[in-house]
């Protein structure tokens, strides 16, 4: 917007006068861009109403993003592809049937409450899809937790419900999940490729990798929090994901089901919500994934990726607190 | 003193609902407006309570004005505030024991509350006593009328019924009767509120 194409007079600025290309809209696009293979996906699996789903949390978040700007007499920034971002992220982590109205209350929440009332982009406390969700799941907990089995055929509308591997996993054990679905390496076939029940955008580890390594090769998110949340979840799932005994679980299992992966990659890694120093990121991901594993295996929820990253939000300016660095060129103060 | 001359009954009942409404404009008291608001039988009657220790902490201050010292006059309150509010809360146990099953530890509360030792300080002590009863019942009013609205929206929203009648044979928004909720339907209502007072002030001052 602001970039000088054709400099008509001589331009005096301070330094740094090399300039980097990024802006946020172009960072927003890039994540957009990323989803798209989860995305793609989920409609291959769940069929067009989830594509449908999808679609209407995205023009909602949009439309709302537009509205409220528009009558607080805000600058319309609806270019920047957050609300986009945002809507998707939504639609990505709702059930694959759902009424037309929870993409739409979802978003308004997203964008209007946790968003745009905390003071725009930039602002929010919380990762807005995920507090959207949040609300959708506490306020219609039936409906958010239908779960369509998922068809390769497109045609197919008449939707089978069935559980989620973590639901199965958290009933009636490893035993039945792996019954459900032949043998274990059938079961991390499945999950890998993303042919299980779940949320839209969550189920396809492979789709979500490629995304999130798109990101990182583009500098977009850095390891620290993916690793952090992935190897302290991996560790406690392999302490005490076994019933009856310790050092025997699995961990591949919990880290390629349920909102993990998608909630490390791109959930946990927003820039607003998450500390800013990499030592600090390396505690919040560790937090993220304890707390997951504490929800997914002592909680009263099957999936614990949405409420841990909500708390350590909540963190995340104590941890910049706690481990800011020295800016430099500034004495040490003297401590008296 | 001069307070009572030019400002009449009305205006002082009317000050406490809308200019300086306890919940809404002052923002004190939230505790309570998050904690008894999941029903509206709950809200109303926590609304009432508070009412019936606002006014009569008010006169009672009032009327001993002339000899509380002034470097004992917060425990002098306290004591006064925390008498009216036993006398709430037993004649609540007596008459009202379901009500006050649910709503017990917060009628006690009551003595903790901002709105009623700031009126006892900023007015009743400074004040007559009718004025001061229409100050007490103004803020009252505009306490239960806070509490009300808001305990309005969440049953009707969280548990679709309106004074434990259900009325809407579905739960629209469950979130609303759980603490979140609260919070949410406060900030909401706030906003709302402060906003058609804005407009209705605008528009006053501009006739002037």
């Amino acid at each position: 917007m602001e970039t000088v194409k054709t400099p008509q007079k001589l331009l005096v600025t301070v330094s740094p006068h090399i300039k980097s290309e990024e802006t946020t809209a172009r960072i927003m696009w890039s994540v957009n861009l990323a989803l798209l293979p989860a995305t793609l996906m989920g409609v291959y699996f769940f069929g067009p109403l989830a594509a449908l789903t999808v679609a209407l949390s995205i023009v909602s978040a949009v439309i709302f993003e537009y509205l409220y700007q528009r009558a607080l007499k805000k600058p319309i920034a609806t270019n920047d592809g957050s609300a986009f971002l945002t809507g998707l992220l939504l639609g990505l982590n709702l059930p694959p049937v759902v009424p037309f109205y929870i993409p739409i209350i979802g978003s308004f929440v997203a964008v209007v409450i946790t968003k745009q009332l905390f003071g725009g982009l930039g602002y929010n406390v919380f990762n807005p899809a995920l507090i959207g969700r949040a609300f959708l799941l506490i306020s219609f907990p039936k409906l958010m937790t239908v779960w369509k089995e998922p068809t390769a055929a497109f045609v197919q509308i008449d939707a089978k419900t069935t559980a989620t591997p973590l639901g199965i996993l958290k009933e009636e054990g490893l035993g039945k999940l792996i019954e459900v679905f032949g043998d274990t390496a059938n079961l991390y076939t499945q999950l890998f490729v993303g042919h299980r029940a779940g949320s839209i955008g969550e189920t396809s580890a492979i789709a979500i990798l490629i995304g999130a390594a798109f990101l990182i090769y583009r500098g977009y998110i850095s390891w620290h929090i993916p690793v952090s949340f992935l190897g302290s979840a991996a560790i406690i799932a392999w302490i005490f994901g076994a019933k009856g005994a310790l050092f025997a679980g699995d961990p591949i299992i919990h880290l390629i089901s349920g909102g993990m992966l998608i909630g490390a990659f791109f959930m946990a890694t927003d820039y607003v919500t998450c500390p800013a120093v990499k030592t600090g990121q390396l505690i919040f991901g560790a937090g993220c994934g304890i707390l997951t594993m504490i929800i997914r295996l002592k909680g009263g929820y099957p999936e614990g990726v949405m409420f841990a990253i909500l708390i350590m939000n909540c963190f995340a300016p104590l941890i910049d607190r706690g481990f800011k660095t020295r800016v430099f060129g500034q004495l040490k103060a003297v401590k008296k | 003193m001069a307070h009572q001359d030019n400002i009449s009954y009305k205006e002082l009942i009317l000050n406490g609902i809308v200019k300086e409404n306890t919940i809404f404009k002052l923002a004190l008291s939230l505790c309570p407006a998050i904690a008894v608001t999941s029903s509206l039988r709950n809200g109303f009657l926590m609304g009432v309570a508070v009412m019936f220790v606002q006014v009569m902490v008010n006169m009672t201050i009032s009327l001993m004005r002339s000899f509380i010292h002034p470097r004992i006059r917060l425990p002098i309150f306290m004591l006064v505030i925390s008498g009216w509010v036993t006398i709430t809360d037993m004649s609540m146990a007596a008459f009202a024991p379901d009500a006050y099953k649910q709503m017990g530890l917060y009628i006690q509360l009551i003595v903790a509350f901002a709105s009623i030792l700031a009126r006892a300080e900023m007015f009743a002590s400074k004040n007559n006593i009718m004025p001061s009863m229409f100050d007490g019942l103004g803020m009252g009013i505009g306490f239960m009328f806070a509490l009300t609205v808001i305990s309005f929206f969440r049953e009707l929203l969280g548990k679709g019924a309106l004074w434990g009648v259900s009325i809407l044979n579905a739960k629209p928004l469950l979130i609303m009767v759980l603490p979140a909720g609260g919070f949410f339907a406060v900030g909401i209502l706030m906003a709302l509120f402060n906003w058609i007072n804005s407009l209705y002030s605008s528009t006053t001052t501009s006739h002037h």
